[in-house]
């Protein structure tokens, strides 16, 4: 092969030794979903500085049990800004969890709420985590759970960093009722991932 | 939608859709007349002018279908407007008749079109680029279109500008041409042009309407017909017509005509002309491609380098006119050995790309219709199999 | 009363005569009636937008001394549309024979007149597609005989001014070329109407129809009009089967709803106002 000139992007390219992740939120439409992914997106990427592509499921997918809203986080520019190859999975339904599960990397990681798991599915480490329960429980409402979900995966797997998601939340629902309400979930869930964390040691 | 965040550089910075991206282009390039009939997956481009128009005064209407909404468009561009709709495939078939005016009787417009599968319903949800063609020679008869394609979030921004200031340059239709991955996707977004918002004014005759020719091209060939409303009284018609406007069916005038609708693009090919180029100073194999199959290309072309394996990428932003010239002038400076030319369709750009280059350099065509975007990886053994075959 | 000669500074008449039309043509004399109804009024020319689609009469346009705009098979209101929101001051005022507004262009007929936008449509009846030779159109009356109709039309005839109404137009009127006085005088009406207006006028075709259905006679042709015209006050009082066959002419409707432009106006300011809170 002849020697080639050597430029300095081909030396530094984004391919090599770069991390790349990609994550899939998942569960029933009208869950909050799509805005959760949209919300770790947001903060990934403008709090974070991380390049950032989401994508979501549409029309007649986006109304069954498996809704989905992929994030894909790189330290380089993303190419291919579809998920084929799950690193994080949080699922909220059994639907979701069962249909996405095996898309998972054996490496990876899946989140699922306690009453989403009925048998384990793929080879990945799987968490089960109360985030229903706990957003009934302490909150009143169910839909608080995406948020608590949000916050365990800022301190448990450390993609995100706290400060960047309570500002995209806070600016979110910046003057309307939800707005404490979610920063506390968040905040349930900062302390939940911090408590797993510990525990993972 | 909130602009609190800034860059460092004081820009105001989202994250958001391309089709949003579209919407605050077209804001900041001065439009002030949106008509629209809701598509998948355009929607939400005319849902967020619905939401900002009237906050800049501009007029947003949902019309009773694709054909009514172009024709708002037209008649407002007729009167000075600053005029714009978005659709997908079904509303572009349907749209295609009145552009076919808008192409005859010059008027600037702005088309954009975020491709989906077809044909008929297809896959409204799932991407595609089999509007290529439809794009260039939608509507009937002999014409020459502009086309501008983007491949992020942040270029649908900046080409949705660019898309304007060519329609007003050249008074002609411009078709931005999006798919559904690039329209749906949400990325950082940074508006760069709000600092130094010069929006497009339309352009005004200079002369007394008594010595107005409304068809009578400069020297440059573009001809600027005047809003209606303005004191200058011409018949405007989609049938052949005079530099006055009114039908003729004259021979010579005929051939002027048609060469005029011709010409005033082609002349100014250089303008229009817009890609951008990554390793090609010494590309063997080259890449040809836009959208959503330019960023898999991308990603395909480094990781080949990575194998030291020559190939370089030209990522198209104009489609139409097709850089006839500049490519085979790439090719030759780099020595290139084959072409490929990588599309979400059954081969459609392959075909100017082919008529451009010449025999000697084999064009081979990678291609993804079942609704998903091309896979980087997927592209890199295509091109291995052709050069170790 | 009008001169003979008053028409001709609202023509392009140096220029794009003779028209198209046929000798016996009822769309000359509406035409006229346009121009006299448009001076009466003393509108400038320059504030008046007159836009038309395909068809005989669509072609119109291209003869009068207007902002004149000669567009796509039955698509004119959209165009018109797109430039009353524009330029709300202008006078829109559209052309259309009853091919291009009831049949390619019915769908934009009943959405125009649904917003109520401030649009005068001058819609021509001749019962017949006349420039493409004779066809049957969405108004031939049953039986009639036409090209794509050889031996008696058995579609059924729409009624525009029941449609119109239906859809909500505002000014809703109908006339004929021979009672050219009381069309000159709805139109006049029609375009002072803020709303969409319509007025439609019963022509006659000498050529296609006329050729193809007992007499090419225009002067037998505009006494039929005459002769089948029924009043509105005096249709009230007339059975169901007394009416058939009938024209009823007059103002069917003459009501002031609001306006899609100033409703848009006023959408606009409202938007901004809760903006600036």
């Amino acid at each position: 092969m002849t020697p080639q000139k050597r430029t300095g992007t081909q030396q530094h390219s984004p391919q090599q030794g770069l991390e790349r992740l990609n994550i899939r939120i998942s569960g029933s439409g009208g869950q909050g979903v799509i805005s959760t992914g949209m919300l770790l997106g947001e903060a990934l990427a403008i709090g974070d500085g991380k390049n950032v592509s989401q994508s979501q499921s549409y029309g007649p997918e986006a109304r069954g049990g498996a809704t989905r809203a992929d994030i894909i986080v790189s330290d380089g520019e993303i190419y291919f800004p579809e998920c084929n190859r799950l690193d994080i999975l949080v699922a909220f339904t059994y639907e979701a969890y069962e249909k996405y599960a095996i898309e998972v990397k054996a490496e990876g990681l899946v989140l699922a709420d306690e009453q989403a798991v009925d048998v384990l599915v793929g080879n990945a480490t799987t968490l089960q985590m109360p985030f229903l329960e706990l957003a009934v429980k302490k909150f009143k409402r169910s839909i608080t759970a995406n948020m608590i979900a949000l916050g365990f995966l800022a301190t448990f797997t450390k993609i995100v960093s706290k400060h960047a998601l309570r500002d995209v939340v806070q600016e979110q629902f910046a003057g309307t009722k939800y707005e404490e309400l979610n920063i506390k979930a968040l905040e349930q869930g900062f302390r939940l991932g911090v408590k797993h964390g510990r525990k993972k040691k | 939608m909130p602009l609190h965040r800034t860059t460092p550089e004081g820009y105001p910075v989202l994250f958001a859709q391309g089709n949003e991206a579209c919407v605050y282009g077209a804001i900041h390039a001065g439009c002030n007349f949106f008509a629209g009939y809701p598509i998948t997956p355009s929607t939400e481009i005319t849902e967020g002018m619905a939401r900002e128009m009237p906050r800049f005064n501009g007029i947003f209407i949902q019309m009773e279908d694709e054909i009514a909404s172009i024709g708002a468009v037209i008649g407002a561009s007729a009167a000075g407007a600053v005029a714009m709709s978005a659709t997908s495939g079904p509303g572009f078939s349907l749209m295609q008749e009145n552009i076919g005016y808008a192409y005859m009787v010059q008027l600037p417009l702005v088309i954009v079109n975020v491709q989906r599968a077809g044909p008929s319903t297809g896959l409204p949800t799932k991407l595609s680029q089999g509007d290529t063609m439809q794009a260039r020679w939608g509507t009937h008869g002999d014409y020459t279109a502009i086309v501008v394609a983007a491949a992020t979030v942040q270029e649908t921004y900046n080409v949705t500008i660019r898309a304007f200031q060519l329609a007003e340059r050249f008074s002609t239709p411009v078709v931005v041409l999006l798919d559904e991955l690039i329209g749906h996707m949400r990325e950082k977004l940074v508006l760069k042009e709000i600092k130094r918002l010069t929006p497009v004014q339309r352009t005004f005759p200079k002369i007394p309407p008594e010595w107005y020719f409304p068809y009578k091209e400069p020297l440059d060939m573009v001809a600027h017909p005047a809003p209606v409303g303005e004191g200058f009284r011409y018949s405007m018609t989609g049938l052949i017509h005079d530099k006055s406007g009114f039908p003729t069916a004259i021979p010579s005038e005929v051939n002027h005509r048609m060469e005029i609708l011709k010409n005033k693009i082609m002349m100014h090919c250089q303008d229009i002309w817009n890609w951008k180029e990554h390793y090609t100073e010494d590309a063997k194999y080259l890449i040809v491609a836009y959208g959503s199959a330019a960023r898999a290309a991308r990603g395909a072309v480094e990781t080949l380098r990575n194998r030291r394996i020559r190939v370089g990428l030209i990522d198209l932003k104009t489609i139409w006119p097709f850089p006839y010239r500049p490519l085979p002038q790439i090719a030759e400076k780099a020595k290139t050995k084959r072409v490929f030319v990588a599309e979400n369709n059954m081969g459609q750009l392959i075909h100017p790309v082919r008529e451009a280059l010449p025999q000697n350099i084999k064009v081979h065509g990678i291609r993804r219709y079942d609704g998903y975007s091309l896979d980087p990886y997927e592209i890199v053994q295509l091109v291995k199999e052709k050069i170790y075959a | 009363m009008h001169e003979l000669t008053d028409i001709y500074e609202y023509l392009r008449w140096r220029k794009r005569f003779p028209t198209v039309w046929c000798a016996g043509c009822g769309i000359g004399s509406i035409m006229g009636a346009i121009i006299r109804g448009i001076k009466d009024l003393a509108i400038p020319k320059d504030d008046i937008a007159f836009v038309a689609g395909i068809g005989c009469s669509s072609r119109m346009p291209v003869y009068l001394d207007f902002n004149t705009l000669h567009t796509t098979h039955g698509r004119a209101l959209t165009f018109a549309t797109g430039i009353k929101l524009h330029r709300p001051n202008m006078n829109v005022l559209v052309v259309s024979g009853d091919g291009d507004a009831l049949a390619i262009g019915g769908n934009h007929f009943i959405h125009a007149a649904r917003r109520n936008i401030d649009i005068t449509l001058i819609l021509i009846n001749n019962g017949i597609y006349g420039m493409t030779g004779g066809q049957v159109a969405p108004t031939t009356p049953l039986g009639a005989r036409t090209h794509t109709m050889p031996y008696g039309n058995i579609d059924p005839a729409f009624d525009s001014v029941e449609l119109a109404l239906a859809a909500g137009a505002s000014f809703v009127a109908r006339s004929t070329v021979y009672a050219i006085m009381q069309t000159t005088n709805y139109i006049k009406k029609a375009i002072k109407h803020i709303g969409f207006s319509m007025v439609e006028i019963i022509s006659q075709c000498p050529t296609q129809y006329g050729r193809l259905n007992n007499t090419a006679n225009p002067r037998e042709l505009l006494l039929w009009q005459k002769e089948h015209a029924v009043p509105l006050a005096t249709a009230k009082d007339m059975s169901k089967d007394d009416l058939k066959g009938k024209i009823i002419t007059g103002v069917f409707r003459d009501t002031r709803q609001s306006e899609y432009t100033e409703t848009y106006r006023q959408y606009v300011k409202k938007v901004q106002a809760e903006m600036e809170e």
